[in-house]
């Protein structure tokens, strides 16, 4: 039984003509299948590589580099909520955040809720300094966060 | 006199990232203009004699760059954007892309012409969602326009343009790292020469611009040289080989001002007018302890400290391409001004750096990946009230032997983690040694649990 739907497969096939070789779209490819399945697994690495004529430790070895994805084991939950803790956003009550949110879900950094709602995450400097605090709310940026505002949201994502 | 911003003209405008909105100012006339009158290589030489230097944070001559394209190559050769704007407290790119992304394209469009590049990657970081979604849009809108693909406005002019989404890695904000990272692989940047301009993406001749770099270029070709040049700073006519300060460029003020936003001036404002006059002052009517002149690799002024060969302090530094360096700092960066208040402990400040550099080195260079980590080390242990009288000296030695300047790594990024620690010690010594002296808790520190035992 293969992890990619036919569905998966043709989104990412339909990125190999945007470049010269295919190897090229191993970035998309994990984007796609880590979106959709909330993890790459090893055996969608596998099927990956099979798509893009590649061995599979050569996905294995471009996937691990960005610690962006999930892998084997591991799992997104609904929502991905990175908290920023570069220094824009330390000057300004990050670290305080991050504080709060592990002690509210109960769960580090890296870590996903047990009901599979909400996976939290530390960011290096997202780019939002202009409204630090700032969080990633998987990739739309939540500016001037407060402790009260990241309350909200924290229960508006676990009713979610 | 008061500047009329020219890259943020349309920031404002309701629905500023539309095409058609875009075309009512006057947009892609430029573009066609170039098109129809003018050769490659004359745009080439506009850029080049306009002295633009890249936004991105070495300040290279971007003109100059193309040149280095080789003569007559068969091709294909690309154009390489640099979306991925991750220096901390930079956020001008964003900007753009969000509010502007049709000036953005022009630049793409005009450049690829110039470089005679035939499909143009945009290296987006990952965290930038809506710039992504935005700058899609406007893609999909200039190949419904006839503005991207084949034969573009008549003129026999091809251009594919990709955007390529990265996942969240610094390192790929270095050009061959970027590069590296496009072409599917772990983002480690090459060494050097090769330069990318003779090879690059896919072993080909690229050109890795900035997205403000472009910006840039959209407005040079179509308000010309001389309005270019009338803006900044010129070279210092007792320095031969200063390039000058052309040009306007987008400050990103954040960290303890009033109003942390993004600010187009002419090269050569000072730090002190930047954050009074447009950043509303420092936070809480508190005084400015350090500054950030441009991105953390770049180092830190110290507010009170005299300016070398100047007059004031070092919070009058002028934010040209030469006024960070005589206070002591690597360069203008990015251009991403930070604030410290005097309430603010710089040995927390200096943690949090870095933290940041320890966590982004890319693991390619044994001195920057252990260097980096052991002087996170040190201040983890440092900010726990156990610092060490010989930690400091330590500190030193190893931010001056990783990088690309002392010759122990293959790209800048060691020399950008270094540069924050030498001039953190240097400019705040009394306070570092006070806090290992009286073994100082931070305010940050908790206790250290045990996560696992074994």
């Amino acid at each position: 039984m293969s992890v990619l739907t036919q569905e998966l497969r043709e989104k990412i096939l339909s990125y190999v003509p945007k470049y010269p070789n295919k190897r090229a779209v191993t970035l998309p490819a994990l984007h796609i299948v880590h979106d959709a399945l909330r993890q790459v697994s090893h055996e969608a690495i596998v099927e990956i590589a099979e798509l893009l004529e590649l061995h599979p430790a050569e996905v294995h070895d471009t996937m691990t580099f960005y610690e962006f994805f999930k892998g084997e084991g591991e799992r997104l939950g609904q929502t991905r909520l990175w908290i920023c803790r570069g220094l824009a956003c330390m000057l300004r009550g990050a670290y305080e955040l991050i504080e709060q949110a592990e002690q509210r879900l109960g769960i580090r950094c890296g870590q996903t809720t047990a009901d599979d709602k909400i996976t939290l995450e530390f960011a290096e400097c997202i780019g939002a300094c202009d409204g630090a605090p700032a969080c990633l709310r998987n990739d739309v940026h939540v500016m001037n966060m407060t402790s009260e505002k990241l309350d909200a949201l924290l229960n508006e994502l676990r009713n979610m | 006199m008061s500047y009329e911003p020219v890259l943020l003209a349309r920031i404002h405008k309701p629905h500023s990232q539309k095409l058609e909105g875009y075309r009512e100012d006057g947009g892609y006339e430029t573009l066609a203009r170039v098109l129809r009158d003018m050769k490659p290589e004359e745009v080439v030489t506009q850029v080049k004699d306009s002295g633009l230097r890249g936004r991105g944070g070495a300040g290279f001559p971007t003109g100059v760059k193309w040149t280095f394209v080789p003569k007559d190559h068969p091709g294909p050769i690309y154009l390489a954007v640099n979306a991925d704007e991750s220096e901390p407290c930079t956020y001008n790119n964003r900007i753009l892309m969000e509010k502007d992304p049709h000036q953005v394209l022009e630049g793409v469009l005009i450049s690829s012409y110039a470089i005679r590049a035939r499909v143009a990657y945009i290296y987006i970081r990952y965290e930038y969602g809506n710039a992504y979604r935005t700058l899609q849009s406007a893609i999909d809108e200039l190949y419904g326009a006839g503005l991207a693909g084949r034969n573009i406005l008549g003129s026999g002019f091809d251009l594919d343009i990709v955007l390529h989404r990265g996942a969240g890695a610094y390192i790929c904000g270095e050009e061959t790292g970027l590069i590296e990272s496009l072409e599917g692989k772990r983002a480690w940047p090459r060494i050097k020469p090769p330069f990318p301009a003779v090879e690059g993406a896919f072993r080909k001749p690229t050109i890795v611009n900035n997205v403000e770099t472009l910006a840039c270029v959209t407005q040079i070709m179509r308000r010309g040289i001389d309005w270019f040049r009338s803006l900044g700073v010129p070279p210092d006519p007792k320095n031969p080989r200063d390039l000058g300060s052309f040009g306007p460029k987008l400050y990103t003020l954040a960290g303890h001002v009033n109003e942390p936003k993004c600010v187009e001036l002419p090269l050569g404002v000072t730090v002190r007018e930047l954050v009074e006059k447009y950043g509303g002052g420092v936070w809480k009517n508190r005084k400015p302890k350090a500054i950030n002149p441009g991105g953390i690799s770049m180092g830190f002024l110290r507010c009170d400290l005299p300016l070398k060969n100047g007059d004031g302090t070092e919070y009058d530094t002028p934010l040209d391409f030469n006024g960070p360096i005589r206070a002591g700092c690597l360069g203008l960066g990015t251009g991403a001004v930070t604030v410290i208040d005097d309430q603010t402990s710089m040995v927390d400040v200096l943690h949090n750096v870095c933290q940041f550099f320890s966590h982004e080195s890319c693991g390619q260079c044994t001195p920057c990946r252990e260097g980096t980590g052991w002087m996170l080390k040190i201040m983890e242990r440092m900010r726990r009230g156990r610092g060490r009288r010989e930690d400091l000296e330590i500190l030193l030695d190893v931010a001056e032997r990783i990088g690309i300047m002392p010759g122990t790594t293959i790209c800048g990024l060691a020399d950008g983690a270094g540069w924050p620690v030498k001039t953190a010690i240097r400019k705040f010594r009394e306070e570092f040694e006070a806090a290992i002296r009286e073994a100082k808790v931070s305010q940050y520190v908790r206790p250290l649990e045990v996560v696992a035992a074994h």
